[in-house]
């Protein structure tokens, strides 16, 4: 579904991407983890069509699609929601996710300058996508509320309702669940389940680790803008680098017990890595 | 009927200029509406009203063809303007189009056949009351739809954030100078008008004063629907008119008196005048049927983020 080969983005001297290469297969909940500044959004904005990579290929679906401005690369079915969070405010939740069916609808102006019946079914038909697919990211209740008065959580899902309202082949997913509770975080695992019982590809960035290892088929995992590896999440959990690169080196390389990681990282995350850790590799 | 036709020779003139500044505030509300702020608008409007006159001076040509050729001429420089400029963002595109202005108004001043700093002088007076508020009844039928069309929810993205909407399809470039051209079209209608109302134009009158005004319109009246930029250039056109019958003479007061009702809407209505009245039902919003009460009282516990 997606092969990305070989991707480097330079910004200046700073190499933001280096050679960074794995294929997503289609229907693959697929996670991007990697300490902050490793790279993931780059790689997302380069998927999308955001920036251009220095060089390197990306091929959605055996189409070559580096090259393509955003609004071409979303037309080839790739919609993606931003980790800080950028809905249209003066809209309405429902309002968001019409103007997110952008490229699945018609709406002629002819018809409407006509006042013709079918402007008005079409208007209608709209709504009730749209509210489907509120109602599919459990925002149906809120359909009328302005997106900028929606708590934060909610606004991550109708962030998501907007991508899907494009009926995407593949979902970038940017932190979806960044600074949600248990509750919301569990909502958003489903609803990535039952996407891809559908058939759509995921790509999902998440710093949570209980999140990406217990929803995530495969992981990639970045650290200063190179693969460090691509495997399963057990072998995520136990690679050496991987600890590495989260943990910093330690003298015996043992974690969890001593209650402290010795790392500069953020402390909860990586007791959070340690813990989900622990409990995959000791199976 | 009498008193129809006295409150018609008084304030004719009022309500024609009334008309004229919906539909140049109308022109700037398109670009202001896919997020883009223009102070070139003006200078379209001067484009236009230029174009018509001479075409009607220099060679006889019928009204309607001036008009159209004014709105057409003021249309392709937008077009070609926007093409470059569209690529700058918020101040550095006020500033871009606020040069084009300034250099519409020194070429209008140095031509010989716009009648230099004088201005174009013996345009005749063809331009009715009842034509300039049919064309502003059309003109915002035009808008209203066009809101609901593929162009009105692809500006609407474009402003309310430009990268969300090209993530989501929209070919930002193109509505964006879709949006430029369809402002300056409607400006240089309304320039066009404007000339074959006053018997002169003078460059003057396009200059950087009306492009603030015009944005002075749609904050005053608001820019969310298309009534916003009507209800703002009526209560500024009218507001002379008004102060004078209360016994404040025009002058510096009025100006004065502008800034304070800029100020007050700003503070208190930021969404501008359309705020007074309740928002219709209408698209964008749901049916209740579509609420089921299960659905509702699942989803309605706000999640604390």
């Amino acid at each position: 579904m997606l092969e990305i080969k070989e991707i480097t983005r330079l910004f200046g001297g700073v190499q933001a991407l280096d050679r960074v290469g794995f294929t997503v297969a289609k229907g693959e909940i697929h996670g991007l983890i990697g300490p902050n500044g490793a790279g993931k959004t780059t790689l997302i904005n380069v998927l999308s069509g955001m920036i251009r990579p220095t060089f390197g290929r990306i091929l959605l679906a055996g189409r070559e699609i580096q090259t393509l401005p955003a609004y071409k690369v979303a037309r080839l079915g790739v919609a993606r929601t931003f980790q800080n969070i950028r809905l249209f405010t003066g809209m309405t939740s429902l309002q968001n996710v019409i103007a997110g069916q952008h490229l699945v609808a018609r709406r002629l102006l002819f018809p409407r300058l006509l006042c013709l019946p079918s402007a008005r079914q079409e208007e209608t038909d709209e709504r009730e996508k749209a509210m489907a697919n509120l109602a599919r990211v459990g925002l149906a209740g809120r359909a009328e509320i302005p997106a900028g008065n929606l708590s934060y959580g909610e606004q991550r899902r109708l962030e998501i309702a907007r991508a899907l309202a494009a009926r995407p082949r593949l979902l970038l997913l940017d932190e979806p669940v960044a600074g949600m509770r248990r509750q919301g975080l569990e909502k958003v695992r489903d609803l990535v389940f039952s996407l891809a019982a559908d058939g759509m590809t995921v790509l999902v960035i998440e710093h949570n680790m209980a999140f990406v290892m217990d929803l995530c088929t495969r992981i990639t995992v970045l650290n200063f803008g190179r693969v460090i590896t691509t495997g399963y999440p057990s072998e995520i959990a136990c690679h050496p680098e991987v600890i590495e690169a989260y943990l910093g080196v330690g003298d015996d390389r043992t974690w969890g017990a001593a209650g402290k990681p010795a790392g500069p990282k953020d402390v909860n995350q990586d007791l959070s890595n340690a813990i989900t850790k622990e409990r995959i590799c000791s199976k | 009927m009498n008193y129809l036709s006295q409150f018609y020779a008084v304030y004719g003139s009022l309500l024609n200029f009334i008309g004229i500044n919906s539909l140049l505030a109308l022109s700037l509300y398109v670009t202001l509406s896919a997020g883009q702020l223009s102070l070139g608008n003006a200078a379209f409007a001067g484009i236009g009203g230029y174009t018509a006159g001479i075409l009607t001076v220099n060679f006889n040509a019928p009204f309607l063809v001036s008009l159209a050729a004014g709105s057409l001429f003021a249309g392709l420089a937008g077009l070609v303007l926007g093409l470059p400029v569209l690529r700058l963002r918020g101040v550095f595109l006020a500033m871009a189009t606020l040069s084009f202005g300034e250099v519409v108004r020194i070429v209008a001043v140095n031509l010989t056949i716009t009648g230099g700093a004088e201005g174009l002088i013996g345009i005749p007076n063809k331009t009715k009351t009842w034509f300039i508020y049919l064309v502003l009844v059309l003109v915002s039928f035009f808008l209203s739809r066009l809101r609901w069309s593929r162009l009105g929810w692809g500006f609407e993205s474009i402003r309310g954030d430009e990268t969300a909407a090209a993530a989501m399809g929209v070919n930002t470039t193109y509505y964006k100078t879709i949006a430029f051209t369809i402002g300056a079209l409607i400006a240089g209608l309304a320039g066009a008008m404007y000339a074959h109302l006053n018997f002169l134009i003078t460059p003057r009158e396009f200059g950087f004063s009306m492009a603030v005004q015009l944005l002075c319109y749609n904050i005053v009246g608001g820019m969310r629907v298309w009534y916003g930029p009507i209800l703002g250039a009526m209560l500024l056109t009218a507001l002379p008119e008004i102060l004078r019958g209360i016994g404040i003479v025009a002058g510096p007061v009025r100006l004065c008196v502008n800034g304070v009702i800029l100020l007050l809407v700003i503070l208190f209505l930021p969404n501008g005048l359309v705020s007074l009245f309740p928002t219709r039902k209408g698209r964008g919003k749901v049916a209740s049927n579509l609420l089921s009460p299960k659905e509702t009282k699942d989803n309605l516990s706000p999640e604390k983020g």
